[in-house]
């Protein structure tokens, strides 16, 4: 075989034939909400690709977005991995350890500068001096540095890569940051949710491998075709809020027929993620399908401004402060608080939103890119 | 005379750091580190104990699950909450499709790459290794062309010179003992189980929503509703049906691909059933409750704690001979670290004194890691799979001695082989086969309640906090994966005061404590054999049987609640 082998390539001689591969080209597509003729184009550009080497950061994490990515459907993670890119360091599952751990890390950086992609997972601890988490005697903040302002894009996937999750919510005890504020040299892209959905990981580098660059974001430098909607206008029981039908305790008439989780703590109104749309595993399912509220994980600072999750909106800290855009927030805010129908009114103020998020970003993202 | 050190350890949850010192081609001594820390405890105070599950879940991503749990259990032993059966099914369901799954993840994804050459699967004969494959199981995927494919691709990864995942390992090391074919069958099944992991893990997903980090516990039951004609339930008939199958092929995976692979694998290298050998204490602290979780002789696995290897006496377990010291933890107690501390009356204030980064060598004479050391009745324990079968062959737990038996009949060995590296692989597989069929029965279970028109999930008599008493404590236990947890709870003026875990890493990994006794990690790497310190294979090996998760076992509860001095980076 050749060195560089295609994408394409390395399906074929394991027996993956060109329908499979085009079938996850369409999931990849509509994933990243891109019309059908970019099918071709996308399967076009992953038949060229040569194997990009992606390393994978584990800092103050509980490795459970390397766990969610390693449930990936579309691809599979043995696709990812071996066939579509070069997994080339990543503590929860690389064969090598220690020294050779170490020396293939330096290797990337060294040989493939500006053009590797990094994948971080798990905050960054500030405090005295960065003790509360080393990797080979060397401090997070020294790794990330090193790393991520090496990489062609870094990929903070979940919570804690992104804004500092769960280690940073109050009282914060080791200083921790996202990658963003931790690196701020670094080009970043983040996939908040606690964890990360990997098909919307998988989209992001396909999406890079596509047209070169990084799909367009939000203020927050997340996917607008992941995090540009909320969760309570695509929900399963939108249907019964809009009709008034409310599960009013757990196990009651109403929760067995699937009706709204509101009043059960649901912080849908006030989150915006495709989790409705995609679900988790293999498509299975998504919380509220299984019966308990949202819990805002995708929202800016989650752990702080979502909870109590018990708690009715507008009873939460993080009232009126939108995850994507305050417009959004108190358009929809306001109205569930009045208990009406909004979700029109949302759907025209996100367009707009969309739009103006889109165009602020630096650089601008090419109009393909979008929907 | 050499000084190893191992770190970051790889192919385990978390931050781990291993320094050994190797004298005559052996190990001499050993020092086990946890590098990471979070607070999570800390960060838990204050909050409404409803939601502790939400938040101590992320404790770790890898054992999902466990710590919601654990969490919930701690709550509602708090508060007096006794949950109603199907809530009891469902979580046993969930917690032992985790058990299923991690162990499969654990021998082909985390510790198989130690016995497993990849590099020598490229010289073996597809077709000399279907019959292995044959001769070992009647799995069908065992073609002679199936094989020839699988190397096709693997040779496909070499030539390309991009070896991913691959790239760093320790291969043509001399202590890799396998024949070419068996390594080719293994990195068949390694790729197998990437997909069975995803698949089964649907489970998961139908009653929990996601995974990683389930979303349907609640304080007094689950939030996954039951009905029988309702489509949107999230229990109904055909979720059943499809449950049912997802654990049926499961078992199937287990009976005719793991336990296979792990005999086979262990056949070849019949030494590491005597080496890797350790305190020869086992705690396990029960799971699986088959009515309330109250009745300790209502466990499927039950609990209790075996002493210096006897097996002829399992002593009794209680909670209250827990304790941790942090003489070689970066923390301090108020009142001098020499002296350990119950869980309930726990205190932990960081204060790291270790060398300033980067640095080469930790200061082992001094404090040397994050994690604290548990002690039960101030002697160290061992805890996971290994001491969950134990306990039960030694309570004479018919169906677990009947597995054992069969394995050890397979192996030629006898009980005294699994007090070994080889033993803890072989106890994991073993509780794994048990697991998987007992999930399809508490599948079936569930079933038939739906069917006789129990639907109750949950138990809202405390739901509301003004039913609460102003004070209350509660402990919660499972068996996790990795051994014994537990969390303990104090609740006061409806909100947590102070929350503090114990998990198995932290029996495990943990340092010496204030009378230099080392703990599991750091004794059973005494003696190792090592024939090349650039590439210490043979610790790896003895410290992945363990199946160490980080994450978990580094935690921290202030009992004054101080905050701590955060300072800008510059």
């Amino acid at each position: 075989m050749l060195q560089g082998q295609s994408f394409t390539g390395a399906l074929q001689s394991r027996g993956v034939n060109r329908r499979r591969f085009i079938k996850f080209c369409s999931a990849m597509v509509a994933t990243l909400a891109l019309p059908p003729r970019y099918l071709a184009q996308v399967a076009s550009a992953l038949e060229k690709a040569k194997k990009p080497v992606l390393v994978w950061l584990q800092f103050q994490d509980c490795a459970g977005n390397s766990e969610s990515m390693l449930r990936s459907s579309h691809p599979t993670v043995a696709e990812a991995v071996l066939d579509l890119l070069s997994w080339e360091y990543h503590e929860l599952v690389m064969a090598g350890a220690g020294h050779q751990a170490e020396a293939a890390l330096e290797r990337v950086v060294r040989e493939e500068k500006g053009k590797f992609i990094a994948v971080a997972e798990g905050a960054i601890p500030l405090a005295d001096g960065g003790v509360y988490c080393t990797v080979g005697g060397k401090t997070a903040l020294e790794i990330a540095r090193h790393v991520c302002s090496n990489a062609a894009a870094t990929i903070a996937a979940g919570a804690c890569a992104w804004d500092g999750g769960l280690v940073r919510a109050n009282p914060n005890p080791t200083g921790a940051v996202g990658i963003e504020e931790a690196v701020p040299q670094a080009k970043v892209i983040n996939l908040g949710g606690c964890p990360q959905n990997p098909a919307n990981t998988a989209a992001v580098l396909v999406h890079y491998l596509t047209f070169g660059e990084l799909p367009a974001v939000d203020q927050y430098n997340r996917p607008l075709f992941a995090y540009g909607r909320i969760i309570h206008d695509q929900c399963e029981r939108r249907a019964h809020y809009d009709a008034g039908r409310f599960t009013q305790e757990w196990g009651d008439e109403g929760h067995r027929k699937g009706w709204c989780l509101y009043k059960m703590g649901c912080k849908g109104p006030q989150a915006t993620f495709n989790c409705p749309s995609v679900r988790w595993n293999d498509g299975t399912s998504w919380p509220v399908k299984a019966g308990h509220g949202c819990l805002g994980c995708a929202s800016h600072r989650f752990w702080d401004t979502r909870s109590p999750f018990y708690d009715r909106l507008p009873n939460v800290p993080g009232f009126g402060v939108d995850v994507t855009a305050g417009q959004i927030g108190l358009g929809v805010t306001a109205a569930v608080a009045a208990g009406t129908v909004v979700h029109g009114i949302a759907s025209a103020v996100r367009d707009r939103m969309r739009t103006r998020a889109a165009a602020i970003q630096p650089p601008p993202a090419k109009p393909k890119a979008k929907e | 005379m050499a000084r190893i050190v191992v770190d970051p350890v790889t192919r385990i949850e978390g931050h781990l750091r291993i320094e050994a010192q190797v004298d005559g081609g052996a190990v001499s001594d050993a020092w086990s580190s946890g590098t990471m820390f979070r607070g999570i405890e800390l960060i838990l105070r204050g909050r409404d104990p409803r939601e502790a599950w939400i938040w101590a879940q992320r404790i770790c991503g890898v054992c999902t699950t466990v710590h919601a749990l654990t969490s919930v259990r701690a709550v509602e032993d708090a508060l007096g909450v006794e949950v109603p059966e199907n809530a009891r099914i469902i979580r046993n369901i969930i917690a032992g499709t985790q058990h299923v799954q991690d162990h499969v993840i654990h021998f082909y994804h985390l510790h198989a790459l130690d016995w497993v050459d990849v590099t020598l699967a490229l010289k073996a004969d597809p077709g000399k290794t279907s019959q292995l494959a044959e001769s070992i199981s009647d799995w069908p995927k065992s073609s002679k062309n199936y094989f020839k494919a699988i190397q096709d691709r693997l040779k496909a990864l070499v030539a390309s010179k991009q070896l991913s995942l691959f790239s760093s390992g320790y291969w043509g090391h001399p202590a890799y003992h396998l024949p070419p074919e068996a390594n080719l069958l293994a990195v068949a099944h390694y790729l197998e189980a990437l997909e069975f992991q995803r698949e089964f893990i649907r489970i998961h997903a139908v009653l929990g929503g996601k995974n990683p980090h389930l979303q349907t516990y609640l304080v007094g039951g689950m939030a996954t509703a039951m009905d029988p004609n309702e489509p949107q339930a999230t229990i109904n008939p055909e979720r059943i049906t499809f449950l049912s199958e997802l654990a049926s092929k499961a078992q199937e995976f287990v009976d005719k691909v793991y336990i296979p692979d792990v005999l086979a694998v262990a056949s070849f290298y019949p030494d590491w059933f005597s080496r890797g050998e350790n305190l020869g204490n086992f705690l396990s602290y029960g799971c699986f409750p088959q009515g309330s979780i109250k009745d300790p002789t209502r466990l499927f696995l039950p609990r209790g704690i075996i002493m210096n290897r006897d097996l002829s006496k399992v002593h009794p377990f209680d909670p209250a001979n827990v304790t941790e010291y942090v003489t070689h933890s970066w923390y301090n107690y108020s009142d001098g670290d020499q002296k350990a501390k119950h869980p309930f009356e726990g205190e932990t204030n960081p204060k790291y004194t270790g060398p300033k980064p980067p640095f080469e060598h930790l200061e082992t004479e001094q404090k040397y890691s994050w994690l604290k050391s548990p002690r039960y009745q101030d002697q160290p324990m061992e805890v996971g799979p290994l001491s969950r079968m134990l306990v039960a062959y030694a309570s004479g737990h018919q169906e677990v001695k009947d597995l054992v038996n069969a394995a050890l009949g397979k192996l030629n060995a006898q009980p005294a082989a699994l007090f070994s590296t080889l033993g803890r692989i072989a106890a994991r597989a073993i509780e794994a086969q048990l697991l998987a069929r007992h999930v399809s029965k508490w599948v079936d279970e569930l079933g038939e309640n739906l069917g006789h028109g129990d639907l109750r999930v949950h138990n809202g008599e405390k739901w509301d906090p003004d039913t609460w008493p102003r004070e209350a404590k509660g402990f919660g236990f499972h068996e996790a994966p990795r051994g014994a947890l537990a969390h303990w709870v104090q609740i006061e003026d409806k909100k947590i005061k102070n929350y503090q875990a114990v998990v198995p890493t932290t029996w495990n990994a943990g340092p010496r404590d204030a009378n230099g006794k080392r703990g599991a990690y750091e004794t059973s790497l005494l003696k190792t054999p090592i024939a090349d310190p650039e590439r210490p294979l043979e610790v790896l090996r003895t410290i992945h049987s363990f199946d160490p998760c980080l994450a978990c076992a580094v935690h921290v509860v202030d009992a004054r609640g101080r905050r701590y001095r955060v300072l800008k980076a510059s």
